[in-house]
């Protein structure tokens, strides 16, 4: 067994190991840092694909942000986790039986006699100097260039829905009126009042 | 060397996994995104395999657009379960039966 098919298996098993323990876990923190692992173990196997752009951008992305607003979230909540787990043993059976069917299907399709290295060739390893991030830009800024901008306007989408659905005025907070402060007169500020001196005891 | 059927088979894996991960935990609602993510990911796995062995970098371009509507999905998805969580005080799937007929 050479080493390539070594880093494969070893980063296989830990991906699917993680996999199944986010599903199996009880804790959802647990479960959120189980899908950390299964994210690392794929950006590992990315780079074996040489896809070292995605790779990065996955630990990037998915680890430094997507994963750390979910930890951020269950933990905000203060969920309890008993009622949720209620019918995990109900549904063990149908779970696991539907799983096992569209794994064997799946395996069905694609297993090597299909796509193993005789149906489709197995392509050399790039040199030294190929940079996969090179590759995929020219690609991005020129054939792709219109889907780029929409997955821009899509992420700023999701910025300005994210904040809208979270904000809240609530009663009785103290906060400043910019509008009311910029348009404030001397006259709102200070009241003078007129008056007679006291008379002299 | 490493075929393109071993790929695709982790992640037919990973995708079942996450299939079972969805019917196990119906009632909670964090871990059906976290399945969701699972299941994009097995996705992404195909896409950039397919990538490498066919010499086309268009796959990666795929992986990048469903990278970045995974990452805008969570978010406001996390943003409606904060939301939820705030109005209702749980986020059980069954609680949630305001639009029944």
């Amino acid at each position: 067994m050479d080493f390539e098919r070594f880093i494969f298996y070893f980063f296989a098993a830990v991906l699917v190991f993680a996999a199944g323990r986010v599903i199996t876990v009880r804790n959802p923190v647990h479960a959120a840092l189980h899908l950390v692992l299964a994210f690392f173990t794929c950006a590992a196997l990315w780079l074996l694909l040489e896809a070292e752009f995605l790779a990065i951008a996955l630990v990037l992305v998915y680890v430094g942000a997507v994963m750390v607003l979910f930890l951020f979230v269950v933990m905000m909540l203060d969920i309890n986790v008993s009622p949720l787990r209620e019918g995990f043993i109900r549904y063990l059976p149908v779970g696991l039986s539907v799983a096992a069917l569209i794994v064997i299907e799946m395996f069905l399709v694609v297993r090597a006699r299909n796509f193993g290295a005789d149906a489709v060739a197995i392509p050399a390893r790039h040199g030294a100097d190929y940079s996969n991030t090179r590759e995929l830009g020219s690609v991005l800024y020129t054939d792709y260039v219109y889907p780029f901008e929409i997955a821009a306007v899509i992420l700023l989408v999701a910025i300005i829905a994210a904040i809208v659905l979270t904000m809240r005025r609530r009663p009785g907070t103290k906060h400043q009126n910019p509008v009311d402060q910029v348009a404030v007169k001397s006259s709102d500020r200070v009241r003078l009042v007129k008056m007679k001196a006291e008379e002299r005891q | 060397m490493i075929a393109l059927s071993d790929y695709l088979i982790l992640g037919a894996i990973l995708f079942g996994l996450s299939v079972a991960g969805i019917f196990l935990n119906r009632k909670n609602v964090i871990i059906l995104l976290m399945a969701i993510e699972l299941m994009l990911l097995a996705v992404n796995m195909n896409f950039v395999a397919f990538s490498y062995f066919l010499g086309d970098t268009a796959g990666q371009v795929f992986v990048f657009f469903i990278l970045t509507v995974a990452a805008a999905e969570a978010a406001i998805g996390l943003a409606i379960l904060v939301v939820l969580f705030r109005n209702r005080q749980t986020i059980n799937v069954d609680d949630l039966d305001t639009m029944k007929g």
